[in-house]
């Protein structure tokens, strides 16, 4: 009695983890931050998160169709989604809905699927698509919101919605009444103004550390980002060198002159920092692979962000930053290649 | 750190352990297989003895069609690999090629014997006493033994014993370690035999010329240390030590259990042998120890039966050439949902095509699993560079990185990024989030290169053989010319000295002699 059996290589065990996992876990660590923002700023956040959800998940499609490949893996995957989530992070909350639309575009068309689709892209898709409308559109990218303690007149789903899909502020001063710059803005200005760092920071726009619910959406990032670095999603070197290098390089300066530059755990919770040093410059694909390219990579990302903050002319330079050194990942990783057993 | 104080440094071998790098903690699944004793299963009946049991020549069959053959005797030679013994007394029935357990599924050649029942040993012989034997003569032994390591590379034991005394080993490293899931023979072994595989460690020990014995088991096997140990004491042996190490895959690798024991990493290219340590499994072991104190061939092995495609898991002391569907037989048969017939473990098992194949010297373990534990193929995505394969990779290679560049044929870089060092464990496979078989690529690119060395080999000698050739016809050519000069030269003379005859008898005939010069004609020569 001899029977046949079907061949399948090893490991004959099935995979602990796959694409679609990994992507999912990065969504499920970003939801406390989400939370945290749509409470201090109002459900603006959500609609963006969904507004671009679509728009990617949309232009996914079209492309793989162009290119011929099999949709139901790629379209199940969540890296698209995972692009939606981080943009609409980045963007103000009453950002016109057609900025996401332009913003997936340009993240999933060009800097995805032009060259290669996942894993293929040289630079991180959200990051890219935040600059494009960062650059091209300046006005609707600067409608942020007070956080909701503060506000004059806080707005319902309804009026956000409104805002989003008109363009035109429903509530009785128009914009003026509703937006607000952020911390990073005001302290931005304040200083090329000549004004003092800590009489900035009497500005009830200004928390213990970064601005008033944004320290606090940044603690919830940083929460998330612990449970990826336990679930072994992302490895501890990229944060640490992000984090690392922003109180370090920031320390002298502050120490210098205390008047003219924030105190390094303002840096750190302030703007993108957090939920960059956890969430995007960890981004595998676009990155380094081996750990001291990971560590380069990641101070890199943090140098970067300090010296945009400090002579650029953007209040926050995370993205640009990202880019930059999603640029230099190759040569990173051509001579961080690790030792081998026994060499 | 030169190489000699590496050497001083690993004679500290086992004093604390180190870790080595990645490796993945696995669930066991060995304690299924390990409830009932180990059981002879009754002879099948038929049994195909490979005449290939492992990586080198075909042995030349010493029988033929018809022979009878006696338990114990040799009926495959093979220089410089292991013998092949007849497993039981019977009649060679056929010499053919069988479905085999080889990765390749290739079918191979095999002697066809059927068992007379009588189990009648052919004349053995052995060591009265082998601490007076001498190394040379043990090797020799165990090579007529047919014996080669039982943990699954199967390389000819005396072969490994000789480069080691060659080499000065100072410690012999005893591998207990069954790091892979699921198999359950080695550990059986220690549980039931203990004093065999100290009887084995000594004589190994004596013919490799070391000092000191470890015996490497995992920290999960209870009883088995003190078995040892125990076992250790009462043989009166010094130098013998038990060290548990932490169960993680691929402690039992042979490189990551010498950076284990002595955190020391044996050089690339190289082997223990160069640190001084040679390692042998302990089934091996014990198969010495029957050897050289009985004189018995290696004709059996422990092999685990298990997984959730089988009845009754459990471990049997089976012959060479036992058909694996006899061994399924008596645990009980297949379950129903029974989706993959593996040998080895789950980790770096080949699947098995079909359940004829005979059990060899290298069967650890055979793995019946269901459709539940090995879950439907996953489609491939592409890397989306995550890294975990260089983080679990003992090797410490970037196995994305020799994949990408097996793929695009940039075999340079395939080599300096050290395809050769890779031990195939699998972790990199098992934790790729893109499912991509990477192992599969790396067998493929180390057949790759092992081609172009060869190419490249051929082509250096077809190189030399043109130039030899070009060297012969050229120095043909000259030796030609030269000749030619020379004998157009002689010519040439011929030609003046008949010139100078003429002339002289010209002259002599101008004198008016008619006498013509007869004897003297050589005469103007000697003016």
């Amino acid at each position: 009695m001899t029977r046949s059996f079907g061949t399948s290589g090893a490991p004959h065990m099935p995979p602990p983890t796959s694409v679609a996992k990994v992507m999912l876990q990065v969504l499920l660590a970003l939801v406390p931050g989400v939370l945290a923002h749509a409470w201090f700023f109002g459900p603006g956040i959500l609609v963006q998160i969904i507004l671009s959800t679509i728009f990617a998940l949309l232009f996914e499609f079209l492309m793989l169709r162009v290119r011929g490949r099999p949709l139901k893996p790629f379209i199940n995957d969540y890296s698209a989604v995972v692009t939606a989530v981080l943009f609409a992070l980045c963007i103000p909350p009453l950002a016109p809905w057609w900025i996401s639309c332009i913003a997936m575009l340009f993240a999933i068309g060009f800097a995805k699927h032009l060259y290669g689709g996942l894993g293929q892209n040289v630079f991180n898709p959200a990051m890219v698509a935040y600059v494009v409308v960062l650059i091209s559109f300046p006005q609707a990218m600067t409608n942020w919101l007070p956080p909701t303690a503060l506000a004059e007149y806080s707005m319902g789903l309804n009026d956000t919605l409104a805002t989003i899909f008109t363009g035109q502020v429903p509530v009785v001063g128009g914009w003026d009444a509703v937006t607000q710059a952020t911390p990073l803005d005001t302290l931005k200005s304040g200083v090329e103004a000549g004004r003092m760092v800590p009489e900035i920071r009497n500005s009830p726009l200004f928390g213990d550390f970064g601005g008033k619910g944004w320290e606090w959406i940044a603690n919830w990032f940083a929460l998330g980002g612990l449970f990826l670095l336990y679930r072994r999603v992302i490895s501890w070197q990229v944060p640490v060198a992000v984090i690392g290098s922003v109180l370090l390089l920031s320390l002298p300066f502050w120490l210098a002159d205390p008047d003219s530059n924030p105190f390094p755990l303002q840096h750190v919770f302030s703007g993108a920092i957090v939920l960059g040093a956890f969430f995007i410059a960890t981004d595998p694909v676009s990155g380094c692979v081996s750990s001291r390219g990971r560590l380069i990579f990641g101070a890199g990302v943090g140098i970067l962000t300090l010296v945009i903050r400090r002579w650029g002319g953007y209040p926050d330079g995370v993205a640009f930053a990202v880019l930059l050194m999603n640029m230099a990942a190759p040569l990173i990783d051509r001579y961080t290649r690790p030792r081998m057993y026994g060499e | 750190m030169s190489m000699s104080q590496q050497v001083e440094l690993a004679k500290q071998a086992g004093e604390r352990t180190h870790h080595f790098h990645g490796g993945l903690r696995l669930r066991h699944h060995k304690k299924i297989s390990c409830g009932d004793p180990v059981r002879q299963p009754p002879l099948p009946e038929l049994l195909a003895v490979p005449l290939l049991q492992h990586v080198g020549d075909i042995a030349e069959p010493l029988v033929s069609v018809g022979d009878a053959v006696l338990k114990g005797q040799q009926i495959g030679q093979c220089q410089p690999c292991a013998a092949v013994h007849s497993p039981v007394s019977g009649i060679v029935v056929a010499i053919q090629e069988r479905p085999m357990s080889h990765p390749s599924g290739q079918p191979g050649p095999c002697v066809l014997i059927k068992p007379d029942g009588t189990e009648q040993w052919a004349e053995l012989d052995r060591f009265n006493d082998w601490l007076d034997a001498s190394p040379d003569s043990l090797m020799a032994h165990m090579q007529r033994c047919g014996l080669a390591g039982l943990g699954g590379a199967v390389f000819p034991t005396h072969a490994k014993v000789r480069d080691g005394h060659n080499r000065r080993t100072h410690t012999l490293i005893l591998n207990g370690v069954e790091c892979e899931p699921y198999i359950s023979c080695d550990e059986m072994l220690m549980r039931e035999q203990p004093d065999k595989i100290i009887l084995g460690a000594r004589i190994l020990r004596r013919a490799l010329g070391a000092e000191r014995v470890i015996i490497a088991i995992e920290d999960q096997m209870g009883a088995v240390q003190k078995a040892l140990t125990s076992c250790a004491e009462f043989a009166n042996s010094e130098n013998i030590s038990v060290i548990e190490v932490p169960t993680i895959y691929p402690e039992g690798g042979e490189r990551q259990l010498v950076q284990s024991l002595t955190g020391l990493e044996v050089p690339l290219g190289g082997r223990p042998s160069d640190l001084g340590m040679v390692c042998q499994n302990v089934a091996t072991a014990a198969a010495v120890a029957e050897a050289v104190t009985k004189g018995k061939p290696l004709i059996d092995r422990y092999v685990t039966v298990t997984g959730n495609g089988v009845s009754h898991p459990r471990n049997f002391r089976a012959l060479f050439g036992t058909p694996v569907s006899h061994l399924v037989e008596q645990c009980g048969g297949y379950t129903d949902d029974v989706a993959r017939l593996v040998i080895g473990g789950p980790m770096m098992g080949y699947p098995l095509s079909s359940d004829d194949a005979p059990v060899v010297k290298a069967s650890n373990c055979i793995l019946a699993l269901t459709h539940k534990d090995i879950a439907d193929p996953q489609p491939e995505m592409p890397c989306i560079r995550c890294g975990e394969c260089a983080r679990v990779c003992p090797a410490m290679l970037l196995p994305q990185q020799l994949q990408l560049f097996i793929r695009n044929e940039l075999w340079d870089p395939v080599q300096t990024h050290g395809l050769s060092a890779c031990i195939e464990c699998g972790c990199c496979d098992y934790v790729c989030p893109s499912h991509i078989p990477l192992v599969e690529w790396f067998r493929f690119g180390k057949g790759e290169l092992r081609k172009r060395t060869l190419e490249s080999e051929a082509a250096e000698l077809a190189r030399k053989r043109f130039e030899n050739r070009e060297a012969r016809l050229s120095r043909l050519k000259q030796e030609r010319a030269e000749k030619m000069a020379r004998r157009k030269q002689l010519l040439k003379d011929k030609a003046m000295q008949q010139d100078r005859i003429r002339a002289s008898i010209e002259r002599a005939e101008k004198k008016g002699r008619t006498k013509l010069p007869t004897q003297n004609s050589g005469a103007p020569d000697d003016t």
